[in-house]
């Protein structure tokens, strides 16, 4: 299934960051070359974390996630929390795998983020770098998916939580 | 806006009191907002204390995102903060208090899920119609007009209900239209004899006064980040608009008073601690804060604590009682698109006597787990995740009901000595008792819920019943209304029996509570009671 930007800026709508912002900072890093660098890193590592963290029916996630994370890292202390948790499994890739997350395989990938216990860590944003892998990257992730119309559907729910998807779901039976 | 740790920038802000107050209103949930809005466009000078912060609106969707985030629980949506908000439980039940309530401008609407209906009128006549408890020193014919003007300002959508007591005119807004899965529960319930109705909802169907029509968030209860569903911030800008002053993080630690009169409202603030005076004073702090308060002013002359000559301070501290039933169908149900309940059943709330009480019936459209909140819970993710979550989502079906209590006195709300809250005030002490009537009440709804969902054919898979039963979050009974001011704490106009200059906007003033959730029956009695002091500062 397609990931589309309107489902990135669904997402948005439902997480809290302008979705007037969110088309305009995607693709043109402005100003400050470092800036602009950092933030394609940031968007490398999350979008090959995705990969292994969405299912495999997904596709569309590289444009789905940069139009996303557009939106999301903004100067506060949730893009600082991104930041510093992709540094972390950063880290962890390079002294564990020799290379950074998005030149590991998927399966590597996979084992990388078991390995620093992101997956039975409860996530907290002031936690331990597990748990705050698991909440800036894991659940980031899995929040932007499953509240947007097409991660919904998948489950079988076009409109979920978060998602302001209008009053006539509700009322369609399974087969509308 | 901003994501979920963004939130909670602090404005610097004048909280000093205010010279020539007429009125000071202490809450700015619906009742205080209501009170405050009345008197202000009335020409009063009207000052509102609240002990919470005033939230800002941009952050609503962040609020959102951490209601669905599992790192926060529900009190932390609203800032909930543990030192400010301490209480202790001595009761044979424990009571969630701070699950039950938001401090802040708006109150616990920011939370609530706002479904509004009026009481019905053996609910104002309990002894004399079903042999239990009191009777209200106002009838159903003396709030009517009332609840229709709250229905107007709180912005009500709903249509028939053939078992609702008589009304003038229709609801401002049409209803919502049934869910799918109510059409399922419609085809059992004809079966059986049950008719569904609409759900009166304070909640936009379309837009209304300025604000949106509901948008499909799914995220009502703890927040609309729409403004679609109502919350008491329209009645602190209606109230601003028209000249009050509305002071955040203002917590009343005690009421200044001589033998007749209250004088000031003394309340600490981040700044420093200040005394507003006034002539009149409505008390509006919700259930629990409103006794608490009155017995924190004690004095020499009231040594039990103000307004307290009866001694019911405090005391019949009820809620309504949860009753559920649910499992799951071998077909899709469509839970979770909306936040609210579109269909109910009031068919048996008119048998209760002394030996069962009023219940209503609720359909959920949210049963089962939020996919979106369940990913966020399991160590899997990928393909294991997702099929995980198609296992979880899809076919659950769900019914709840809402049940009278009427414990007796031993039900309350007093002070805990031994611990003290962040402005070394003793801290409420919940002490929540739960009725025998109340217990049969929640037997004879499971047994109705029972036969619904066979008549479905679900596999029942949970029932809340007598043992486990929960409260509903609404705090009633701790500050009743009567005549006889010995056994009451305030007369039908809401005015305190002992202090002249005091009114008590809340449903701690209910008598008796019927299984009709409580707002709606608020703002109606804080509209009649915004009359009484309206009246009362005019010298009528
Ligand atoms: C989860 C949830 C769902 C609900 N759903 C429904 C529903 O569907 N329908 C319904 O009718 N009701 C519902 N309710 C109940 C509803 O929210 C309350 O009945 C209503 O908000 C009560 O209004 P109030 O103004 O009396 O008190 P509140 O809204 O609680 O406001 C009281 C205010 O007083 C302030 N305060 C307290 N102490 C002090 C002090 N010492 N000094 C200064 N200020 C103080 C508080 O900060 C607060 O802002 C729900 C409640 C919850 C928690
Ligand atoms: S579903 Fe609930 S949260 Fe969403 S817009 Fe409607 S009222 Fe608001």
């Amino acid at each position: 299934m397609e990931l589309s930007r309107r489902d990135a800026v669904a997402a948005l709508g439902a997480l809290g960051a302008g979705t007037a912002t969110a088309g305009c900072l995607q693709g043109s890093p402005d100003g400050d070359g470092d800036d602009g660098g950092e933030e394609a890193a940031v968007r490398e590592t999350l979008v090959a974390a995705a990969e292994v963290l969405y299912p495999s029916a997904v596709d569309g996630i590289d444009e789905f996630v940069g139009t996303f994370l557009a939106g999301r890292l903004d100067d506060g202390p949730h893009a600082a929390g991104v930041r510093d948790a992709v540094d972390a499994l950063e880290t962890r890739a390079e002294a564990w795998y020799d290379g950074n997350v998005a030149a590991l395989s998927a399966e590597d990938r996979d084992s990388l983020l078991r390995e620093t216990g992101a997956g039975a860590a409860d996530p907290d944003p002031d936690g331990t770098p597990a748990e705050r892998i698991r909440y800036y990257i894991v659940n980031e992730l899995l929040l932007a998916l499953y509240s947007s119309p097409t991660g919904g559907e998948l489950v079988g729910i076009e409109n979920p939580q978060g998602h302001a998807g209008g009053l006539d779901s509700y009322q369609r039976g399974p087969t509308a | 806006m901003s994501p979920a740790e963004n939130v909670g920038s602090e404005a610097s802000t004048d909280r000093t009191p205010v010279t020539d107050c007429d009125v000071c209103v202490i809450g700015a949930g619906p009742a205080g907002a209501l009170v405050a809005s009345r008197l202000a466009e009335a020409g009063h000078e009207v000052v509102v204390l609240d002990a919470g912060p005033r939230f800002d609106p941009s952050d609503r969707l962040a609020r959102q995102e951490r209601a669905i985030r599992p790192f926060y629980d529900r009190p932390a949506v609203w800032d909930g903060d543990p030192e400010r908000d301490a209480h202790s439980n001595d009761g044979e039940r424990f009571y969630p208090l701070n699950h039950a309530r938001v401090k802040g401008i708006g109150g616990s609407t920011l939370h609530w899920q706002g479904m509004v209906m009026r009481l019905h009128e053996a609910d104002f006549n309990s002894q004399s119609e079903r042999g239990i408890g009191v009777d209200w020193p106002i009838n159903y014919e003396d709030l009517r007009p009332y609840y229709a003007a709250a229905e107007r300002e709180l912005g009500v959508a709903g249509g028939d209900n053939p078992f609702a007591p008589p009304r003038e005119t229709p609801r401002p807004m049409p209803e919502f239209q049934p869910s799918y899965s109510d059409s399922l529960f419609a085809e059992a319930c004809d079966e059986l004899g049950i008719a569904m109705h609409s759900v009166p909802n304070a909640r936009n169907s379309e837009s209304y006064d300025g604000r949106s029509g509901c948008v499909g968030y799914g995220t009502c209860q703890p927040v609309c980040p729409s403004g679609a569903k109502y919350d008491a911030t329209v009645h602190i800008e209606r109230a601003e608009e028209a000249g009050a002053t509305v002071i955040d993080r203002a917590v009343v630690g005690r009421l200044a008073h001589d033998a007749e009169s209250i004088t000031a409202a003394e309340y600490a603030t981040p700044d420093g601690e200040y005394r507003q005076e006034a002539e009149g004073f409505v008390i509006a702090a919700g259930g629990v804060e409103t006794p608490r308060l009155l017995l924190l002013s004690e004095s020499e002359q009231y040594p039990d604590g103000l307004a307290n000559s009866s001694g019911t301070v405090g005391k019949f501290f009820m809620d309504h009682l949860f009753a559920g039933t649910g499992g799951l169908l071998d077909e899709p149900t469509r839970q979770g698109h909306i936040g609210f309940l579109t269909s109910e059943s009031h068919q048996f709330y008119d048998e209760a006597d002394a030996e069962v009480g009023p219940f209503k019936l609720e359909f959920f459209n949210y049963a089962g787990p939020s996919p979106v909140e369940s990913a966020l819970t399991g160590d899997d993710w990928g393909d294991d995740l997702l099929e995980r979550l198609r296992g979880e989502y899809g076919t659950h079906i769900g019914m709840g009901a809402l049940v009278e209590s009427i414990p007796g006195e031993d039900s309350s709300i007093g002070l805990d000595r031994d611990e003290t809250d962040a402005h070394g005030n003793p801290v409420p002490e919940v002490h929540w008792t739960v009725d025998d009537r109340a217990l049969r009440t929640i037997e004879r709804a499971n047994e109705i819920q029972e036969r619904i969902l066979n008549e479905l054919g679900a596999e029942i898979t949970w029932q809340v019943g007598p043992e486990d039963t929960g409260p509903a979050y609404h705090h009633m009974g701790t500050t009743r209304m009567g005549e006889d001011p010995t056994e009451s704490v305030v007369d039908a106009d809401c005015r305190t029996h002992d202090l002249d200059n005091c009114w008590i906007a809340s449903s701690s003033v209910f008598p008796t509570g019927g299984a009709m959730n409580p707002t709606l029956t608020i703002a109606a009695l804080a509209l009649r009671c915004a009359e009484s002091v309206d009246a009362a500062l005019r010298g009528e």
